[in-house]
C-alpha cells in the first residue's frame, strides 16, 4: 500500500515533554468535569418531568388509556402487519421519487431556452405540490383519479403511493437543483470541454457530485416521507395507524397509537443515525485542520 | 472535410462581444502542426477568451475557427465530438473530484472515444508513469499538491491524442515551486510534436519554448513573430510598455 502524501521516514514520535503531559492532564479534568456535568443536569431535566407529569390530576387515566401494556402486547401482531403495508410503499415511493425528483431538478436546470417550457411546467410543478399539504393530495390522487372511470380497480395503496410520491419528488428536486447549482461551472466546461455531452456532463460530472453535497437533506427528506407514509391510511389502506385505529376502536384504548408510533420511530432510527454519520464525516473532510 | 496540407488551426477575423465590449476584434492566426504558440498580453486583452472560442467553450459573433481546414464555427457542426478533438488545460486545474486520478484520466477515453476500460486504463497508467504520478493512479485529487493535479489535467487532456492542446494560464494558479514541473510537461509534450496553443505570463519558458510568440493587445494581434524577435525588440509601443511591466514585476 503506497501512501499517496507524505511518503517519506515513518516519524518516531518522542515521549511527550513535561508541558505536554501537564496540558494532557488538564484535559482529561477537564473532559471528566464537563461529562459529569451533562449527566448530572440531564437526569434532574429528566426525572423533574416524570415527576411533573406523574403528579398531573388526569395522570391516573391517561396511563391506562395511553400506556396499557396488556393492550399493546396484544395488538402488536396486527400493527406490525400493517408496518410492513408502510415499508413496502416506502420501498416504491422512494424509486418513484428519486426517478421524479431528479427528471424535474434537470429539467429546470436546462438553460437553452428552447426548454423554456418545460422549465416552466417543472417549476409550476414544484411550486404546486410544496405548496399542497400532502393530505389534500392524497384525497386528490386517491378518491379523484379512480372517480374518471380510466382505471382499473387498484387498492389505496397504490394511489397513496403516487401521491407521496407526487409530493415528496417536488421537494426532492429543488434540494437536488440546488446541488447542482452548488457545483462550480467550470466543472461542466472541464467535462464539455472533453467531449462529454450535455447529458453524460450531468450523469457523470454533474450529479454526483451535487447528491454528495446535498446528502444530508435527502436523507431528512427520506425520513420525513417515511413517517408520512403513514399517511395513506386515510385513504383506506389497511396499514400500521389504520391497524392501530381499528384497534383503538375494538380496545376502545389508545395504546395502539403509541405501539405504532413507537414502531415508525424505531425503523426510522437507524437512517437518522446514518443521516448524522454522513453529515459528521463531510464535515471532518472539510474541516481538515481545524480546531472549530 | 479534413486537410491535411491546412494548418491545424485557423482563425479567420474572429470577432466576439460581450455586451458592448468587444473583446476579439478580427483575430487572425495560423497553428501548423508540431508549433507551440504562446500568447502574451495584459488581463483583459482576451487571451483567455480565444482560447474558449477556438474550443467553442464560448460563441463566436463572426469570422471563422477551422480545425485541420475544417470550419469547426459552422452550426451545422458537431460540437460534442469537435471538442473531443481539442485537449485543453485550464487555469485552476477543473479535476473531477469525485472521481480517482485514473478515472479522471481515462473518462473521455471511455464515454466519449468508446475504448473499453482495460485499454483506457493501460494508457492512462503509462501516461502517469511516465509523468512520475503512477503511485497515485487510485488517489483522489485532493490528495495531490497543485503542481501533480495540473499535471494530471494536462494527461487528461492529451490521453485521448488530441490534435490540438489549448494551456490556458497552466501555471498562474501555482506555487511558484511548482511552476517548473509543469512547464517542463510542456516542454516534454512540445519534444514529442504535439501542437500547443496557450496563452502565459511566463516569458522566459516563452521565449525559450515556444516557436512563435503573439501579442494580443485589446483584442486585436499587434504584434507576433520568433521569441527573440518580439521579445527583446519590440515594435508596437503597447508591447513596450507590456513587456516593461512585466520585466519590472
Amino acid at each position: 500500500m503506497t501512501s499517496p502524501a507524505g511518503a517519506g521516514t515513518p516519524l518516531v514520535t518522542p515521549a511527550p515533554s513535561q508541558v505536554e503531559r501537564e496540558r494532557q492532564l488538564y484535559r482529561r479534568q477537564r473532559g471528566r468535569r464537563s461529562v459529569t456535568v451533562s449527566v448530572v443536569s440531564t437526569l434532574v431535566v429528566v426525572v423533574l418531568a416524570w415527576i411533573g407529569i406523574v403528579n398531573t390530576p388526569g395522570w391516573a387515566a391517561v396511563q391506562q388509556s395511553f400506556f396499557d401494556p396488556q393492550v399493546a402486547w396484544e395488538t402488536l401482531p396486527d400493527i406490525l402487519l400493517g408496518l410492513w403495508l408502510n415499508v413496502r410503499i416506502l420501498f416504491a415511493a422512494s424509486i418513484g421519487v428519486a426517478v421524479l425528483g431528479t427528471l424535474l431538478a434537470v429539467v429546470r436546470g436546462l438553460r437553452n431556452p428552447v426548454f423554456f417550457p418545460l422549465r416552466m411546467l417543472a417549476t409550476g410543478y414544484t411550486d404546486l405540490f410544496r405548496g399542497l399539504p400532502l393530505i389534500i393530495v392524497l384525497y386528490l390522487v386517491g378518491f379523484g383519479l379512480p372517480g374518471l372511470g380510466v382505471f382499473p380497480r387498484l387498492a389505496p395503496e397504490f394511489w397513496g403511493t403516487i401521491a407521496i410520491v407526487l409530493t415528496y419528488s417536488s421537494y426532492v428536486a429543488e434540494v437536488l437543483r440546488a446541488g447542482m447549482e452548488a457545483v462550480h461551472p467550470s466543472q461542466r466546461l472541464a467535462a464539455r470541454s472533453l467531449g462529454l455531452s450535455h447529458a453524460q456532463t450531468l450523469r457523470l460530472v454533474v450529479l454526483p457530485q451535487a447528491i454528495r453535497k446535498v446528502t444530508p437533506a435527502l436523507m431528512n427528506d427520506f425520513v420525513s416521507m417515511q413517517k408520512d407514509v403513514g399517511l395513506v391510511s386515510i385513504l383506506g389502506a389497511v396499514d400500521a395507524v389504520r391497524s392501530a385505529q381499528i384497534a383503538q376502536a375494538e380496545q376502545t384504548n389508545f395504546t395502539p397509537y403509541l405501539v405504532a408510533g413507537l414502531l415508525f420511530v424505531l425503523i426510522s432510527l437507524p437512517l437518522i443515525r446514518v443521516t448524522d454519520a454522513i453529515a459528521r464525516k463531510q464535515q471532518q473532510r472539510e474541516q481538515i485542520g481545524g480546531a472549530v | 472535410m479534413t486537410d491535411t496540407t491546412a494548418p491545424v488551426l485557423e482563425l479567420r477575423g474572429l470577432r466576439k462581444s460581450f455586451g458592448d465590449q468587444e473583446v476579439l476584434r478580427g483575430i487572425d492566426l495560423a497553428v501548423h502542426r508540431h508549433e507551440v504558440i504562446c500568447v502574451i498580453g495584459a488581463s483583459g486583452s482576451g487571451k483567455s477568451t480565444l482560447l474558449k472560442t477556438v474550443n467553442l467553450l464560448e460563441g463566436i459573433d463572426d469570422g471563422q475557427v477551422l480545425l485541420q481546414g475544417e470550419d469547426i464555427s459552422d452550426p451545422r457542426v458537431d460540437v460534442d465530438a469537435t471538442r473531443a478533438r481539442i485537449g485543453v488545460v485550464f487555469q485552476q486545474f477543473n479535476l473531477f473530484p469525485h472521481m480517482s486520478v485514473l478515472d479522471n484520466v481515462t473518462l473521455a477515453s471511455r464515454k466519449v472515444h468508446r475504448a473499453s476500460r482495460p485499454e483506457a486504463e493501460a494508457n492512462a497508467r503509462r501516461l502517469l508513469d511516465r509523468i512520475g504520478l503512477g503511485d497515485f493512479a487510485a488517489a483522489f485529487p485532493d490528495r495531490l499538491s497543485g503542481g501533480q493535479q495540473q499535471r494530471v489535467a494536462i494527461v487528461r487532456a492529451i490521453a485521448s491524442d488530441p490534435e490540438l492542446l489549448l494551456l490556458d494560464e497552466v501555471t498562474s494558479a501555482l506555487d511558484p515551486q511548482l511552476v517548473g514541473e509543469v512547464l517542463d510537461l510542456v516542454t516534454e509534450l512540445k519534444q514529442q510534436g504535439s501542437t500547443i496553443l496557450m496563452t502565459t505570463h511566463e516569458m522566459h519558458f516563452a521565449r525559450n519554448v515556444a516557436d512563435r510568440i503573439v501579442f494580443l493587445h485589446r483584442g486585436e494581434v499587434v504584434e507576433q513573430g520568433a521569441p527573440a524577435a518580439v521579445l527583446d525588440d519590440p515594435q508596437h509601443p503597447a508591447l513596450r510598455a507590456f513587456l516593461a511591466r512585466v520585466h519590472a514585476a
